[in-house]
């Protein structure tokens, strides 16, 4: 099976490199050599494919002939965690990315087969080159062989303990994901560069996956942040760990990608800008992989130095120097003749939240670098520590949230005054309620940054509820229906506008999570002997009793904890340490149960007010003096010493007759394990009256669980967003760049209706606005006419609807 | 006042903006940056500075003392002489002998004192093909 596999992971290889050649052959118009190219794609996802399954076979069935498994699992480890352990290797992780990319690459390629025909060869060619390289490394690099294979094992060392949690599962593919779809943007840049066609066509070709990347990437961060705060030591949700920030700036700068391209689909303007994002993006998406592979930064996760980091660099290199010349280059038909009407208007809010997210980027970029940084300048290598960078993206985070919020409430183009006031009244009422509540009620006066941050989220909010209240109350006038149909249909049909809405209040709700858990936490580390109890915050931590558990695999020293709110009883808590044997080992001495990993369970208890959590560090020093003496008690026993009872003499007698008799050998070794494993029974029941104080760490986060609500509501909102549009308009058909274009600008005329009807926009600047979108998709129009003449050969370059609406409808509101 | 003039005005202010929170940026942060060293730099450096050590912990070393741990250290190769640590906080759990730690904290007579709440154990096992516990 592994010769099988390198040879179809070979065969990828030379696949991504013949699609890459097949595209950049029929670049000129041959429609048959890219089509033959695109299925060359597809045959290369196909192959990727079997190599993943191979290994996931070889995973479940423990097939230990393979070096991947042998190295990553054992036949202890439980089932849903062999299929995970691939990705928690170099060589898995590598196949998972092209894997994920190929499968990307099939995707975007088939959504765009009559469209784009001069820019997808180019698009092919990158994301083909870019999944060369990833194969090639696996084929080439040393030690990251996926299928490399080892000979006599019958056990593999096993997953590490720390990584069997659920999360592992689904964190490092969410996070592969995201970082691996952004290359389907970039690729299209890239093409629409080289061949000038640098219009908003790429971008509604690609936007939807920029969208599924950034909640990809998202989604597996808000995961690994949840799976960070249930344990002990990994900093809370968040540390600014070097790993941590290199997934955070891809997605940062995704997030003005996806906020300034719009502004290049609507207004045309921009584009500059775009395409320095999608390549920042994509480089920061290639650096959070080069990062963990590297060992240049001190990390909580830990990698280790290894091979393949020089190459991904040079890949990075040759991304950012090749697209920074291609964009200087093409400068010329980049620049776009429009400006910016007003500085109130949604443009102008974009402008500024792009400002602002890439300063973040910069911030998080300069203090996760700064290792390097002031080495290069000082000689000396120093750290910059998490108050650093929550002094600068603090204040960042806070006018983000308050631009959350300004975003919606403005309309395209231009805002009068007054319909500014008319939109602005309810939430800043709102924001300003909030604040005085908040200072008179609550103590959140301490923290300033804290309170302004609750404030403007409460503005982001307000706004966000009225904008969905007023768009409601548009449609109901329409359409007679109830407020919550009317909600429905009004989301349903404006899956973009309103599934974006939804995110921000998501990203509100997030903040509001962090600011308050960051800046109210209690965090105490107390000494409790059994009986005994401790106040920490109005709660009362009662120490009721240690409890213990054995099995072959681990020891789990615990306790079992009464928590108490005023006197009255809210729940129990059941915090635990467990003690791992070393992986592979079933047997031995007690006192291997001390030789493994340990891993602490956390005791949470969740609420909408605040969490309680706890971790324990159990004091084990009696139970692993007398694990000693037990121990030495049993190698005397079975040396036969004098005094010893006669049953060890008859142990030790089988157990020395055993050697070289394997029929004998199982005997012995099921006496052993029998005597071994009530040995260590007894021994651990012993911490049962063990009177020693444990110590607990608890601490109290008030509103975390918001953030993970946040989270989840972001998570919603980016789904409503993806989710297909079939049919824009009922009976359109959207098959060419033509249609694609004419359908953009419908909707615009259809969002600046829907403006005008929620108030956003004034009857004036209604009437002018409809006016320039009107002319401009006359103009749109008039060039299909145009385009239609030499397009006749074409077959495609008619448009789908079959009639040619002169003067573009009233299109259907809402 | 035209048009392009005004815009010109805008970006020269805006520019000056950003390089100005640069500067206070590249600034802050060498003064708040704690330096990076290794258990044998750390014996001849100079008590009472804040330090982030990168060593290995010595196996066998780790003895609780009070409400706290003492071990030592050695360089991240296994090199240099090993260097007593103190260190009360969170332990996180990977913490044992024979792995890579990273600590932040100062020296005071000839041992090492760490800040509580700034041990980190490196998770050895991700990546890695040597199991070192």
């Amino acid at each position: 099976m592994a010769s099988l596999g390198s040879a179809l992971l070979a065969l990828a290889f030379v696949t991504a490199l013949a699609a890459a050649a097949l595209a950049l052959w029929g670049r000129n118009g041959d429609r048959h050599r890219v089509d033959l190219s695109r299925r060359t794609v597809y045959a290369f996802c196909g192959l990727l494919t079997a190599c993943v399954v191979i290994i996931e076979i070889a995973f479940a069935s423990d097939d230990f002939g393979f070096k991947i498994v042998q190295e990553h699992s054992s036949i202890e480890t439980p089932n849903f965690y062999k299929l995970a352990a691939m990705w928690s290797s170099q060589e898995g992780s590598l196949l998972l990315w092209a894997w994920v990319l190929s499968i990307a690459a099939s995707l975007s390629l088939w959504a765009t087969r009559n469209k784009l025909r001069e820019i997808v060869p180019y698009a092919t060619a990158v994301m083909m080159g870019v999944a060369a390289f990833f194969t090639g490394l696996m084929l080439f690099a040393p030690d990251v062989q996926p299928f490399d294979t080892v000979s006599g094992a019958t056990d593999g060392v096993g997953l590490n303990p720390l990584l069997q949690h659920p999360s592992m599962m689904i964190h490092p593919p969410m996070l592969y994901s995201g970082y691996v779809a952004f290359t389907v943007p970039f690729a299209f840049a890239i093409g629409a560069l080289i061949t000038r066609r640098l219009d908003a066509e790429w971008i509604r070709a690609t936007r939807r996956f920029a969208l599924i990347a950034w909640t990809f990437l998202g989604f597996g961060l808000l995961l690994g942040a949840r799976w960070s705060y249930t344990e002990l030591g990994w900093g809370g949700y968040w540390a600014w760990d070097p790993v941590e920030n290199a997934a955070l700036m891809p997605w940062l700068l995704g997030t003005a990608f996806l906020h300034s391209i719009m502004v290049q689909e609507k207004r045309g303007m921009l584009k500059v800008w775009n395409a320095c994002l999608i390549v920042g993006t994509f480089s920061m998406a290639l650096l959070g992989t080069f990062l963990v592979r590297s060992g240049v930064l001190q990390s909580i996760h830990a990698f280790g130095d290894n091979t393949v980091g020089p190459y991904i660099l040079g890949l990075i290199g040759v991304v950012v120097i090749g697209s920074a010349l291609l964009i200087v280059s093409r400068l010329d038909d980049l620049r776009s003749p429009k400006r910016i009407d007003s500085l109130v208007s949604r443009e102008a809010v974009f402008l500024v939240n792009n400002l602002l997210l890439v300063g973040l980027t910069a911030v998080i970029f300069w203090g996760t670098f700064f290792p390097l940084i002031s080495e290069l300048f000082t000689g000396d290598k120093a750290s910059l520590a998490a108050p650093w960078f929550d002094r600068y993206t603090t204040p960042l985070a806070i006018l983000l949230v308050l631009f959350t919020g300004i975003g919606p409430l403005l309309a395209w183009r231009r805002v009068s005054w007054d319909s500014a006031r008319r939109v602005f009244r309810v939430p800043l009422v709102v924001a300003a309620v909030t604040l005085v509540a908040l200072v008179v009620f609550t103590d959140a006066s301490h923290k300033p940054w804290a309170l302004a941050l609750f404030a403007f989220a409460a503005f982001a909010l307000a706004g966000l509820a009225q904008e969905f209240w007023t768009g409601a109350a548009a449609r109901r006038k329409l359409t007679g229906e109830s407020t919550p149909t009317a909600l429905v249909g009004l989301v349903s049909r404006n899956r973009r506008r309103y599934g974006g809405y939804i995110v921000h209040a998501g990203i509100a709700v997030l903040l509001i999570g962090i600011a308050a858990s960051s800046s109210f936490q209690t965090n105490r580390d107390v000494n409790l002997k059994p009986g005994e109890s401790a106040t920490i915050d109005g709660r009362t931590i009662t120490y009721v009793k240690p409890t213990v558990a054995v099995d072959n695999e681990k020891f789990t020293f615990g306790s079992l904890l009464k928590v108490e709110e005023d006197g009255k009883l809210v729940g129990y808590l059941r915090p635990s340490q467990r003690f791992f044997r070393p992986t592979g080992q079933e047997t031995g001495l007690i006192s291997s149960f001390f030789a493994g990993e340990a891993t602490s369970e956390v005791g949470l208890r969740a609420g909408p007010g605040a969490d309680l959590w706890i971790a324990e560090r159990p004091n084990i020093t009696a139970v692993q003096r007398r694990v000693r003496d037990a121990d030495q008690g049993f190698t005397a026993c079975i040396k036969g010493g004098p005094g010893t009872p006669p049953q060890c003499k008859a142990l030790g007698a089988l157990m020395r007759g055993s050697v070289g008799n394997p029929g004998l050998e199982e005997q012995a070794l099921k006496q052993v394990n029998r005597l071994q494993g009530l040995a260590a029974t007894n021994v651990a029941k012993t911490y049962l009256t063990d009177t020693a104080p444990a110590t607990f760490k608890v601490i109290v986060n008030p509103l975390v669980t918001w953030m993970w609500i946040g989270g989840l509501i972001a998570l919603a909102g980016a789904l409503i967003a993806i989710w297909p549009t079939r049919g824009r308009r009922r009976g359109a058909l959207v098959r060419t760049e033509a249609d694609a274009r004419k359908e953009a600008k419908y909707r615009e005329i259809r969002d600046a209706e829907l403006d005008h009807a929620v108030g956003k926009l004034s009857d004036e600047d209604f009437a002018a606005v409809d006016a320039e979108l009107r002319e401009e998709a006359l103009e749109i129009l008039d060039r299909e006419e145009g385009e239609k003449v030499p397009a006749g050969g074409n077959g495609n370059g008619s448009n789908g609807n079959g009639v040619h609406p002169r003067e573009p409808e009233k299109v259907e509101q809402g | 006042m035209d048009p392009q003039r005004k815009r010109k005005i805008r970006l020269v202010v805006a520019l000056s903006v950003a390089v100005l929170l640069a500067v206070a940026l590249i600034y802050t942060s060498f003064s708040a940056s704690t330096e990076a060293k290794e258990p044998s730099e750390i014996a001849s450096a100079a008590p009472g500075s804040s330090y982030e050590m990168t060593g290995k912990v010595v196996p066998h070393s780790i003895k609780h003392v009070g409400n706290g741990i003492a071990f030592r250290v050695v360089d991240r190769d296994g090199g240099g002489e090993a260097l007593p640590v103190t260190y009360q906080g969170t332990v996180p759990d990977p913490f044992r002998g024979g792995r890579e730690i990273v600590l932040t904290g100062s020296v005071e007579n000839g041992t090492f004192v760490g800040e509580p709440e700034t041990l980190i154990t490196k998770c050895p096992s991700k990546f890695t093909t040597k199991s070192d516990g």
